[in-house]
């Protein structure tokens, strides 16, 4: 099938070869565990373990009585040691639980389940995929039962599962479609269930032709499913251009796909969905690829959530050279870290490790107009920083800050090395505060 | 409390991306120049010595002017070898006639830096083209020494004076034809003779992105369908639009100062305005101004509207319903 895409975005050198077809790891039990209670977008969860208390693995351990939130489960079995401030790969200080483990895993779940979903109503598998703690694990972390619950009259017609891995560096969600692409499928057939749509697909860049071959052979016999590759392209995974590129509908500004009748999930939630409606598992454990110039076996692991960044990094091996940026997730979206003692969430696809490189100069804006030209969301990056920097709010908002979805595009491209992406940011930021603030 | 196995890592916090493009300012800059230099080269060899002169005093001086005020602003001095004060330099002495006392060409290089660039604060953020606003100091301060002009290899020929092509054109009805315009075996300033030349690494620089296509192309399209519509109009006196085109400074114009990235707009539309409005004013001025000439004022006219172009053409955002 003829490769489909958005307009404009932009071809990074990928480095994928560094992990590329390494297969998944299971990383060992680490002596302990540090779990952020914070794992998802939205309501804070509350601790339903104490001090001292033993805890069994897939054991709920935090939780929140409000809708949009997902319960948090023990990725081991041990003792809880404390429940207090540490650094997390999203905050400097925040609530986690720590966890000492033992050395055999204790299941807080049934094992050999296999319920069979399509005698399940749609409720009850949403129920089920709330129960068991599943967020997207792209990297957004949206508690999964949310978005697989539309409002009242919002029909859905297609679920779009995303294999783009547009991210360089990161090989996760590839060496998943090759591993395991059948709970893949089936996950997204659960899904289809759940939200009652008709149709499925799955996108896949072309940078990954043996996915999107394996993917293709086990869906030949689906009636309404497809594989549909589309260009390698960054911000290709972005959900509202993931959808324009595979159906042509555009999410208007402020909307969720669902207002184009679209469910989008990555590759890794679908097949933690399966796990969790047929197999009864909750999420705790997850892929992640751990990857980058300075560590010395890139590879793709199958981690517990709270494992260490740096029992991580021993694990495949240590540095091979001066470090100078420790990062969540891929190159053009991700976090730094200012310590590697923090805990794998469950959005933690990657972790990035790069050594030192040649320091950049920051130029005046010289009015190239590349980000204007490459921004997939139509924005006038360079304009709203200026705006940022003069601390002229509207002026940002009319070049349309709130729209950023943050992927980078502007920065990468701009030939005088200016942070836009995080003046963007600041500006986002500070015309929300302000509109709460007038009480909009 | 913080974890007791904190590491002695020296990590970095920066905000994403942690991947960036390879070009940089400063390379667009000299890939400029380097396409410049064919063009250069033909000076020199249709205006010899004095024009390589008056090409080296004016990078010069625009590097030296660049340097005191970086200095006197406090910047960092290394910024005078990025590259943006060599394209003034260098593109305000292609505009200049080949005889132009020198002086004055120091002069003008110095306004183009000082006034052109650097008040307005330095690179990116001045309003006009440098280069132009030096040249257009030079043209109402100096009006006889700027139309002063001689024909190509004056040096080994006895008479030296003539007329542009434009000049001749306009006061004598002289038409040049179109093989010596493309040449650029003809009377005008050091680098706009051979429209050929330029087109060529005008191409080249298009190709290469280091100048939106819109502009260039908006403009040349204008040219030709106004010229055509002033001849349905029964105007008198006008040639044909190639004739227009290849003569006088509209090619180098059009390729090398109308795409200045930081004075020419930044949206797609607000290019293709620009590209237009260049083209209706230096016709209106070739054809019915004073002037010979309008390139320059055309150019510097539409500078001034870039920050209103740029502002209302504003591309509508992904997923946008057109109102």
């Amino acid at each position: 099938m003829k490769a489909l895409t958005f307009k404009k975005g932009i071809h990074p050198k990928e480095f994928k070869e560094l992990s590329e077809h390494k297969e998944l790891k299971e990383v060992p039990i680490p002596p302990k565990v540090i779990i952020p209670l914070k794992q998802h977008i939205g309501a804070p969860l509350v601790p339903v373990v104490k001090k001292g208390d033993r805890v069994l693995t897939g054991q709920v351990i935090a939780r929140s009585d409000a809708f949009v939130s997902a319960p948090l489960h023990s990725s081991v079995t041990g003792v809880v040691k404390s429940i207090g401030k540490f650094s997390t790969p999203l905050s400097a200080s925040d609530t986690c639980i720590e966890i000492e483990t033992e050395e055999k895993d204790e299941f807080a779940y049934e094992l050999n389940v296999e319920n069979d979903y399509k005698k399940m109503e749609p409720k009850e598998i949403v129920q089920k995929i709330r129960e068991a703690g599943i967020v997207g694990m792209g990297g957004a972390s949206f508690p999964a039962a949310v978005k697989f619950t539309p409002p009242e009259g919002v029909k859905i017609d297609t679920v779009i599962l995303n294999g783009c891995e547009c991210e360089p560096y990161l090989t996760a969600d590839h060496q998943s479609m090759l591993e395991f692409p059948e709970k893949i499928l089936e996950g997204l057939k659960i899904i289809m269930r759940a939200v009652s749509a008709e149709r499925g697909i799955i996108g896949i860049e072309t940078n990954k032709p043996d996915a999107i071959e394996k993917m293709e052979e086990l869906v030949k016999n689906e009636e309404n499913i497809y594989v549909q590759p589309v260009k390698t392209k960054y911000p290709q995974g972005a959900e509202k251009m993931l959808i324009d590129a595979v159906l042509g509908r555009k999410v208007p500004p402020g909307k969720l796909p669902l207002h184009v009748g679209v469910v989008v999930s990555n590759v890794g939630t679908s097949a933690a969905i399966y796990d969790a409606v047929v197999k009864g598992i909750p999420l705790y454990k997850r892929v992640v690829t751990i990857t980058g110039d300075a560590i010395k076996e890139p590879s793709n692991l199958v981690v517990r959530v709270g494992t260490q960044f740096s029992y991580l990094i021993d694990f495949a091996g240590g540095f091979t050279k001066e470090v100078e940026k420790v990062v969540l997730g891929g190159p053009m979206m991700g976090i730094t870290q200012f310590t590697t003692d923090v805990g794998v969430t469950k959005a933690t696809s990657g972790i990035l490790v790069l050594g030192k490189r040649k320091s950049v100069k920051e130029f005046n804006c010289i009015n190239c107009a590349n980000c204007v030209y490459r921004c997939p969301m139509n924005l006038v990056p360079t304009k709203i920083a200026k705006m940022a920097k003069a601390k002229d709010w509207q002026g940002a908002e009319y070049y349309g800050a709130l729209n950023c979805i943050e992927c980078g595009t502007c920065s990468f491209v701009c030939p005088s090395n200016i942070p836009l992406v995080h003046w963007i940011r600041v500006a986002k930021n500070k015309i929300i505060e302000i509109k709460k603030a007038e009480g909009k | 409390m913080a974890d007791k196995n904190e590491n002695k890592l020296n990590l970095i916090i920066e905000s994403s991306p942690h991947l960036r493009s390879p070009r940089n300012t400063t390379q667009i800059m000299y890939m400029v120049i380097a396409l410049l230099l064919p063009i250069t080269i033909a000076g020199v060899y249709f205006f010899g010595m004095a024009a390589l002169v008056r090409i080296l005093v004016s990078i010069a001086v625009a590097m030296i002017t660049e340097l005191i005020f970086l200095k006197v602003r406090k910047k960092d001095l290394s910024d005078v070898l990025d590259g943006s004060a060599i394209i003034t330099g260098l593109l305000l002495a292609l505009t200049l006639p080949p005889t132009i006392p020198i002086s004055e060409v120091i002069i003008g290089s110095a306004i183009a830096i000082g006034i052109g660039k650097q008040v307005f604060g330095g690179l990116g953020y001045n309003i006009f083209n440098p280069a132009l606003v030096g040249r257009a100091f030079l043209q109402a301060a100096f009006p006889v020494d700027m139309t002063t002009w001689v024909k190509p290899f004056f040096y080994k020929a006895d008479s030296i004076t003539a007329a542009t092509p434009l000049g001749g054109f306009k006061f004598s009805e002289i038409v040049t034809p179109l093989k010596k315009l493309l040449m650029g075996n003809t009377g005008g300033t050091i680098g706009e003779t051979s429209a050929l030349i330029i087109l060529i690494v005008g191409i080249i620089l298009l190709l290469l992105k280091l100048a939106d296509w819109r502009i260039p192309l908006s403009i040349i399209v204008t040219v030709v369908v106004f010229t055509e519509f002033l001849h349905l109009l029964g105007v008198k006196n006008l040639g044909n639009p190639l004739f227009y085109l290849f003569s006088g400074g509209l090619m180098l114009g059009a390729f090398f100062m109308a795409t200045d990235m930081v004075s020419s707009p930044i949206t797609p539309k607000g290019s293709v305005i620009f590209g237009v409005g260049i083209g209706i004013v230096v016709m209106i001025i070739r054809v019915f101004g004073g002037l010979p000439e309008g390139m320059m004022y055309s150019i510097l006219f539409m500078n001034a509207f870039v920050p209103l172009i740029n502002r209302y053409t504003k591309p509508r955002v992904f997923g946008e319903v057109k109102k």
